[in-house]
């Protein structure tokens, strides 16, 4: 008697695991879409603008130097270490200004640093939330004391960002949080674009910021090339980039407007949605495997009858 | 229902000369662990920004964990399929992929860069449900607990029947002073042994709802280890970067599960100077063709669909990797659908053989060949990052001589003679591991 109620049991979880994966798969279908903030804060900088001094980039690490775990970085020539001279963005440095140079007449600067995405790859990815984007600032943090050094934001950042420290026992992940806890915190902007002299770094909310940009776009149209790179680049970016050269020689990749968490997002809702297929599944095998192997205990009973 | 009497543990000594050779490796590849401990990953991996994750991911945990999914393919066939003749691989599978799992996890820790916040898997407000990792690791997890205790009746059996020579040679061998009370001790090592008696018949009652557990983890963490990729779309090559990700990994690790399975039988065969079991070795490759070519057809749909086609067929670095990894797999399915090959043990080496490198390739592909982070960015592994991956296999290897050595794991040749004899029998090359019948005398 009671063998047979777990077995109607069983069945029914199947049955009713079954029906819920087929609604599960029917309501995962819908998107549930991206809403882009623009009153966050972000930055804009104008190449075009830029003079190359690094400035920002000496700001940027006289003011997180601590805070961030950014060191000085000496170059090859220099043994001495009288500068600082990171040869790309690393686990000592956040930004860091480059020069491309196509020939005497068309160069331009670029400075990287993170583009504060509205919906950030490093954060979807990160699996312990050490990675998190601010509700109303919309500043993407990272949390060392939370992070176990998966690096799986690095593979998931298009822009290369999240640096991490390779050559320490105990390491972090790199990256800027515009100043969050250091200069926005005490003179309401970022280090870099505080001390910017040529005005090439913006600061501010984003809807201003793309404003300014567009402006700019419209009032100099043979300056630029007439495109905002961060508008609409993987769901949009609160860092936004003018410049007079295409942006992809820029080191600026070139990205769809769809979010690459949107798509990753949607396959991974879609099977888990609830939790519903990871359970319809093991009820669903449970089910067989049980009555498998009364089959076969059976057959044994059987057969150990018989050979008495 | 004890199936105690189905496995035996193998005649022989552990500690031959391979034991030695073995250990030498495993302990070089853990001095170099200790260097990165000290000194930072930069100090032993050539890993870099660009390419944050090495072989260390690539092949210990997602190629290493697909080997080792020969328990997950056979308890598909024996539970789920009811084919109960391969009941006796079962536990040797298993045992493969404890280990397997378990070194995936061991790897896991010396990439982690902070392995000390790895506690935070276990704090709700901490989880990241987006986080195909996330799912990836508690998996894992749960499947690594799976395997052990789907592992334990051989322990338990092993505990039941044993009469303590080890414990009490170790007691003789220690000083009087520190030698614990010979009265004591016995008395405490029976009550572990009641212990076991008390313990198994009640896990055997519940083994079959942890059986299924260790059939659905990993479903979804193969799967998962697909998904890993997703997000990667402007660096993994449209070759390989697809919605059907984790649909690719799931078929991928089960053909490759059951290729493993005929070539650990073939090899311990060999090895062993036995007859080969042609007849359930091409009944299980009988099923590899479903399987591959349900693979081979999305992949191809889904170049088409995404009009790849033509870069798949380039002739380019990216492209001939693809058709490396292609047609491998699909050679090697090729070959199976002859039922003359299927019943000929140097056809079903050289499929499988085929049929493993391939899928194991197209995870390669997947997270290293086919990922270009942009350009100046190179990756190639260095020699002291080679070492801890060999340097853990070789642990895997050598625990699994141990284990097979300890517990009951092999199958009965004397009961199930018609049965394979399903050990890794590469590592016991050069040994004399001869199988003195033994009867054993299970408690009924």
């Amino acid at each position: 008697m009671k063998k047979t109620s777990r077995r109607d049991f069983l069945k029914l979880a199947g049955a009713t695991g079954a029906g819920l994966l087929a609604c599960g798969a029917g309501s995962a279908l819908a998107n549930e879409g991206l809403q882009v903030n623009n009153e966050e804060l972000g930055m804009l900088y104008d190449a075009t603008k830029c003079v190359g001094c690094k400035a920002c980039m000496s700001a940027c690490k006289r003011v997180n130097h601590d805070y961030g775990s950014l060191s000085y970085e000496k170059a090859k020539f220099d043994e001495d270490g009288l500068w600082d001279a990171p040869s790309d963005l690393s686990g000592s440095t956040r930004t860091l200004i480059k020069l491309f140079k196509e020939s005497e007449q068309r160069w331009s600067y670029v400075k990287y640093s993170c583009m504060h995405c509205q919906k950030p790859s490093c954060v979807s990815v990160c699996p312990v939330s050490a990675m998190t984007k601010e509700k109303v600032s919309g500043i993407v943090d990272y949390n060392k004391n939370t992070c176990i050094g998966c690096r799986y934001c690095q593979i998931a950042c298009p822009y290369n960002i999240p640096k991490f420290q390779w050559e320490k026992a105990v390491p972090q992940i790199v990256k800027c949080d515009l100043c969050k806890a250091t200069n926005l915190r005490e003179k309401g902007i970022s280090a870099c674009a505080e001390v910017c002299p040529a005005g090439a770094i913006k600061f501010g909310k984003r809807k201003e910021l793309l404003e300014e940009a567009h402006q700019r776009l419209k009032d100099a149209p043979d300056k630029y090339v007439q495109h905002v790179y961060g508008e609409h680049e993987g769901g949009g970016t609160n860092h936004l980039y003018l410049a007079s050269m295409p942006f992809n020689k820029l080191g600026l990749p070139e990205i769809k407007p769809e979010a690459p968490a949107e798509f990753s997002e949607k396959i991974q809702h879609t099977i888990y949605k609830g939790f519903i297929a990871p359970v319809a599944l093991y009820s669903t095998l449970c089910f067989i495997a049980v009555k498998n192997m009364k089959k076969h205990d059976s057959h044994d009973d059987d057969h150990k009858k018989g050979d008495k | 229902m004890g199936h105690s009497e189905e496995y035996k543990k193998l005649e022989g000594k552990i500690f031959t000369k391979s034991f030695y050779i073995l250990l030498s490796v495993v302990l070089l590849g853990f001095y170099f662990v200790g260097v990165r401990y000290v000194k930072g990953i930069g100090a032993v991996s050539n890993m870099s920004d660009g390419y944050p994750w090495g072989i260390w991911i690539t092949y210990d945990v997602a190629t290493g964990t697909a080997i080792a999914c020969g328990g997950y393919a056979v308890a598909i066939l024996v539970y789920i399929r009811n084919r109960m003749q391969y009941h006796p691989m079962i536990r040797s599978a298993i045992l493969t992929s404890m280990f397997g799992y378990g070194l995936a996890g061991f790897s896991v820790m010396v990439d982690l860069g902070r392995p000390w916040n790895a506690y935070n898997f276990f704090i709700p407000s901490k989880w990241q449900a987006n986080s195909a990792m996330f799912e990836v690791a508690l998996c894992v997890m749960a499947y690594s607990t799976v395997l052990i205790l789907e592992f334990l009746p051989a322990i338990l059996t092993s505990i039941e029947q044993s009469k303590w020579e080890r414990m009490n040679a170790i007691r003789n061998w220690l000083h009087p002073r520190f030698a614990p009370d010979k009265k004591t001790m016995e008395d405490k090592l029976e009550m572990v042994r009641l212990g076991a008696l008390w313990l198994k018949p009640r896990l055997n009652k519940v083994l079959i709802f942890f059986i299924v557990l260790g059939i659905t983890l990993p479903t979804m963490h193969q799967s998962s280890l697909g998904s890993l990729l997703l997000i990667a779309s402007t660096k993994l090559h449209p070759l390989w970067h697809t919605g059907f990700l984790p649909l690719l990994f799931l078929l991928n690790c089960i053909f490759i599960g059951y290729s493993i399975a005929i070539l650990e039988s073939i090899i311990s065969s060999y090895s062993f100077k036995r007859p080969f079991e042609i007849e359930e070795l091409s009944g299980l490759a009988g099923l590899i063709p479903f399987v591959t070519v349900i693979w081979l057809s999305v992949v191809i749909g889904d170049l088409a669909h995404r009009n790849q086609i033509a870069a798949a067929l380039k002739g380019d670095f990216y492209s001939g990797w693809f058709m490396t990894e292609f047609l491998l797999v699909a050679g090697g399915s090729l070959i199976l659908f002859v039922k003359k090959c299927r019943r000929s043990a140097r056809w079903l080496f050289i499929s499988a053989s085929m049929i493993v490198l391939g899928g194991a390739l197209y995870r390669f592909n997947v997270y290293l060949i086919g990922f270009n982070p942009g350009q100046g960015w190179r990756y190639f592994p260095s020699f002291a990052e080679v070492m801890i991956t060999v340097g853990i296999v070789a642990l895997e290897i050598l625990g699994y001589k141990v284990f097979v050595a300890l517990f009951p794991v092999l199958p009965n040749m004397d009961l199930h003679g018609a049965h394979k004899k399903k050990g890794h029998a590469k590592k016991h090359k050069g040994e004399q591991a001869k199988q003195v019948p033994q009867s054993e005398a299970t408690a009924h």
